[in-house]
């Protein structure tokens, strides 16, 4: 029988020197929501050792403060966050994807951490870091490091993190003015299901311009898909339907999706353009609203 | 976004008055389920139990070269394992499980492979071990060396000349005969005729013709198979599973085991939904030949991914529907070809499809041709109305659309043309009272019918039918000192009918539902019962619960005449009191007598037993639907807005349980409709075996059902008719109509997911 470890260290330094001796045979436990249902299915046939996060401060942290940005600890569950009404204020994207990620029950244990780790395309929580300028705060054997979030994942199930690697948590610049953002997901049903396709986004506005925008899209490469030239295309742009239709086509364009029981690539594509007008337009009326 | 209305309960009652029919108490193993007491097929424990787990087949179709379980019986921990050459040569008899009919051969060969495998997922080996996960280790250890073959999924693919041949000895039945000596997946082909087709499309001044396709879909019953064994040292086998039929189960393993039927006693456990699902044995003759050779006892249970890939869901189908009707809206001729897949071995429902695509139409000329194929896909059981929903989305499609052609009103349409009582169906069957123009009636005056619709919103309607089921149940009554009678059945309960046949009861002793206290028992505690199916359990069990309170009420004026020393015929019981006719002072109440049992005669019990006769006793049932739909043009995805289901129960004996059929039949065929199917790769692997990806709707994807009843009673003598069926015929093409008047796409294929129907956008543009 294949007999698995379990430990629950206090200390970031004291689950790095596991992390590092188990050589890629340890997988680190923040909710479980994906990694215990992957065990259960067989996934991991080399995983020997699950290091609990809960115990370690940092991993369940929640830090704000208006000038200086969140940061939020890589096992902190989404109830956390959008329960915190100065977190919602601010950061819009992030409260979407907390509240449609599984049901009730889930948004107990599952985290951002976690779900950036996991590294699936189809992530929700992804697109809306990306679009909310996140980065990775990563320790490891030989100290720490920084990570754009568009910049962590590597591939289906891979990412950056290296032997002995773990993310700690996830720093969010201090909205500016003008700012807002958003995150949309297609679904067949309407709860409780994976992205067909998912857009988020954000912007900053000056008056009726378009100051900045990001746009990453989730479901439709083989990783969380940050399209920068979409920003670049649209910044000093007026705040229009035809700025719209522009980041939607160009989404579209962007998008590398596969054909698979959840879509097509024609139809997955088609919604990169509509969810990326979607939630550009929720975005623009947020940032409106916190000019 | 969806709308919810305001529920209504909204009935049309028949005249007649009750006292305990007709009324909503607390149903008997309420308490027991809402507290989680309740004990389901995996709850079953003993001293000793071993844990089973079941090898299946990584392959769609292939010849099994070899199976070499060795290392798996060298594992410590493993007590025993079985393949086919455990089990005996069995008979060339059929196993009849109600519902459906199913060869021997076919029953064994399907719940552990011979020789060769048919479907990704078919057993070929089972280990019983000391714990789950060793028996998990072992069937890892069992070597099976295949031989691969082409696979067919379709019914399209499996019936063209060429195609990979499922079973070597099979020949098509063509209209009754063998014709060709040659090997077809084409199990049997059968022909429906009435009046002159052709003359039928000559009158007609407007005619319709399109075809159809639908995918293989699932019951989705939350509680997978489970089955427990113990095969003692005196020869006796002991089931218990979860079943919705013990005896049916315990009559399938023992011909599976060539076994007596009184060697094996099943006892069945509380049931997680079933749907039909759960009336074919898969496990119970497996769970015992481990137990044989082991000797102990054994738990088999199927994971929810076992469960997709190896019970039996519904077929998918390819129908073509022509129909023909005058200006006046009369309609001339019908004719449709309906090409369902059976899976892996022969026994579609198509037969019943056929007996039900046209059932809602007095037409005078019709034909009706039906093939039973044969894919490699497990083996379609019953689901609920088997059948009836593939054909009525087609029929009920093909009808809308010649209501537009004429200019008419869609339930006008169907009003002209409605099934009354001397209607003979295209199959030969001539109907008793129906009410399907009350229902039609119900539909076409319901303030849904004209509410205003909104933006992107569309409105369809349409009607289904399925039968009564008959068959044979046995019920016994005791009463007891308190003034309550103990009433036990054999019917397992899926859907609240402990309360609906106790219900029965009391009304003829004139008792509350309280005071009666009913039991499912195992098979060797009461008569045979037939399956829960087939709408027939509360007008079936239900009759024979009247029957044996009624023998009860006999013995209870005998014993009141006996202790009154008065003519037996002088003595009235009504309403639970017992009046002796010549005296006024001599009365006494159903509890006074019951007190008086013991020193006047000894207990007081009833009993009887009913074959109530085959499918369609009764005239069945007809249910309709108003559905309004919002579709989303930039991504397809369509929302039910408001959702309508009317139908005829004859007599509603629990009105709640009555509506939670509907709401519940409704709920699995608006499923059906958006979202449901399996998404089988290129290699016969089902992609989305989970139900996360398999996509049943939630609570969060629906509106509030609204239902009327309509009642127009039949032969049972409350007026019963079964209820459990009849609701999931009209979603899918009620939902399809809907559709259409919102896009003017008609979906012409199952499911009509977001991308389905964008796809048939980007056609039309």
């Amino acid at each position: 029988m294949h007999w698995i470890d379990f430990t629950s260290p206090h200390s970031v330094r004291e689950a790095v020197e596991l992390l590092n001796d188990a050589n890629g045979s340890a997988r680190v436990l923040a909710g479980g929501t994906d990694l215990l249902v992957q065990l259960r299915g067989g996934r991991f046939d080399d995983v020997n050792l699950v290091v609990d996060g809960k115990n370690i401060p940092e991993l369940n942290e929640i830090t704000y403060d208006p000038e200086g940005g969140l940061t939020l600890g890589a096992a902190v569950p989404c109830y956390r966050i959008y329960g915190n009404a100065a977190i919602s204020r601010a950061y819009p994207g992030l409260i979407d994807s907390a509240s449609l990620i599984g049901g009730t029950q889930i948004q107990g244990r599952a985290s951002f951490g976690g779900n950036l780790c996991n590294s699936t395309p189809s992530g929700d929580s992804i697109p809306a870091m990306i679009a909310h300028s996140a980065v990775a705060n990563i320790e490891g054997p030989d100290g720490h490091r920084h990570v754009a979030v568009e910049d962590f994942c590597t591939g289906p199930g891979s990412n950056v993190l290296g032997r002995g690697e773990m993310l700690v948590s996830i720093s969010f610049p201090a909205p500016t003015s003008g700012f807002g953002a958003n995150y949309m997901r297609f679904i067949p049903r309407n709860e409780m299901d994976i992205a067909v396709a998912g857009a988020g986004t954000s912007v900053v506005l000056d008056g009726d311009t378009i100051k900045s925008a990001r746009v990453a899209l989730a479901a439709v490469a083989p990783t969380p898909l940050y399209v920068s030239a979409i920003g670049d295309a649209i910044a000093g742009k007026p705040a229009n339907d035809d700025t719209l239709a522009e980041a939607g086509q160009m989404a579209k364009d962007a998008a590398t999706p596969i054909t698979d029981m959840r879509g097509t690539i024609e139809y997955r594509k088609h919604l990169c353009d509509v969810l990326t007008r979607r939630s550009l337009q929720i975005a623009i009326d947020r940032a409106k609203e916190n000019a | 976004m969806t709308t919810t209305t305001d529920y209504e309960r909204n009935m049309i009652l028949s005249s007649q008055e009750y006292n305990v029919v007709g009324t909503r108490p607390i149903r008997h193993d309420g308490a027991d389920k809402v507290t989680g007491r309740a004990l389901y097929g995996a709850d079953f424990d003993t001293a000793g139990l071993l844990h089973g787990k079941v090898l299946r087949s990584p392959h769609a179709h292939a010849n099994i070269v070899s199976i070499d379980t060795s290392a798996a019986e060298a594992l410590p921990g493993v007590m025993a394992v079985v393949t086919f050459a455990d089990f005996p040569q069995v008979s060339d008899g059929t196993v009849d499980f109600g519902e459906e009919i199913t060869t021997v051969h076919d029953l064994q060969s399907n719940i552990l492979a011979r020789h060769k495998v048919l479907y990704k997922g078919h057993a070929v080996a089972a280990v019983a071990a000391t714990n789950a996960h060793i028996a998990e280790e072992a069937v890892k250890l069992i070597d099976v060396e295949y031989e691969t073959l082409p696979s067919v999924m379709t019914v399209q693919d499996a019936m063209v000349d060429g195609a990979p041949i499922l079973h070597e000895s099979m020949r098509t039945n063509e209209l009754g005969a063998t014709v060709d000596d040659k090997p077809s997946n084409v199990a049997q082909h059968f022909q429906h005729v009435k009046g002159d087709i052709d003359a039928g499309f000559g009158e007609a001044d407007v005619i319709v013709e399109r075809e159809f396709n639908t995918v293989t879909v699932h019951q989705g019953y939350i509680e997978p198979h489970a089955a427990s064994a113990f095969w003692n040292t005196d020869g006796r086998l002991h089931i218990w599973c979860s079943t919705q039929g013990a005896f049916p189960a315990r009559d399938a393993t023992a011909e599976v085991l060539r076994l007596p039927v009184s060697q094996v006693r099943v006892t069945p456990m509380e049931i997680g939904g079933g749907f039909g699902g759960k009336i074919p044995v898969y496990l119970e003759p497996v769970a015992a030949m481990l137990s044989k050779k082991s000797g102990r006892a054994v738990k088999l249970v199927m994971s929810r991914a076992d469960v997709f890939e190896a019970s039996g869901p519904t077929c998918g189908s390819n129908m073509k529907v022509k129909i023909g009707a005058k200006h006046d809206g009369t309609i001339t001729a019908m004719q449709s070809y309906l090409a369902f897949e059976a899976g892996a071995y022969a026994g579609s429902p198509v037969g019943a499809g056929a007996q039900c695509v046209f059932a809602a139409y007095d037409v005078e000329n019709a034909v009706i041709d039906g093939y039973d194929v044969v894919v490699n896909k497990p083996k379609t059981a019953a689901y609920r109305a088997p059948g009836a929903p593939n054909a009525a989305f087609a029929c009920e499609q093909a009808v809308d659309e010649l209501a537009i052609k004429l200019g008419m009103d869609p339930i006008d349409l169907r009003l002209k043309n409605a099934s009354v009582e001397g209607t003979r169906r295209p199959d030969g069957t001539v109907f008793p009272r129906i009410g399907c123009v009350e229902v039609l009636e119900a539909m076409k005056n319901h303030p849904h019918y004209s509410a205003p619709l909104g933006e992107n919103q569309g409105r369809g309607v349409a009607i289904g039918y399925w039968f009564n089921v008959g068959f044979e149940s046995a019920v016994n009554i005791a009463v007891n000192a308190d003034g309550t009678i103990t009433l036990v059945e054999g019917s397992t309960d899926i859907g609240g009918s402990r309360a609906s046949i106790a219900m029965q009861a009391a009304e003829v002793l004139g008792i509350p539902a309280e005071s009666v206290r009913p039991s499912v028992v195992d098979t060797d505690s009461v008569g045979f019962t037939a399956v829960t199916g087939g709408s027939r359990t509360t007008y079936a069990t239900g009759w024979a619960a009247y029957d044996a309170a009624m023998d009860v009420k006999q013995k209870m004026i005998e014993r009141a005449a006996t202790i009154w020393d008065v003519d037996v015929d002088s003595i009235e019981m009504e309403n639970g009191v017992l009046q002796s006719a010549s005296d006024p002072e001599l009365n006494m109440s159903f509890s006074d007598l019951a007190a008086q049992m013991g020193g006047t005669g000894g207990p007081i019990v009833g009993t009887a037993s009913r074959n109530a006769g085959g499918m369609g006793v009764g005239g069945g049932s007809f249910a309709g639907n108003i559905v309004d739909v919002e579709v989303d043009p930039a991504t397809g995805k369509t929302e039910v807005a408001r959702f309508t289901v009317v139908q005829d129960a004859g007599k509603a004996i629990h009105p709640s349980y009555v509506e939670g059929q509907m709401q519940g039949g409704s709920v699995q065929g608006i499923g059906w409709a958006l979202n449901e199917e399996y998404y089988m790769t290129d290699d016969g692997t089902m992609a989305n075996s989970t139900l996360l990806d398999y996509r049943m709707p939630t609570s969060l994807d629906l509106p509030m059902i609204d239902t009327v009843i309509v009642e127009v009673p039949s032969d049972h003598p409350f007026g019963v008719r079964g209820v459990g069926e009849a609701n999931i015929v009209p979603p899918t093409p009620a939902i399809a109509n809907a559709i259409h008047s919102a896009t003017n796409i008609r979906m012409e294929r199952l499911p009509m997911s977001p991308v389905a129907i964008m796809e048939e956008t980007w056609k039309q543009s």
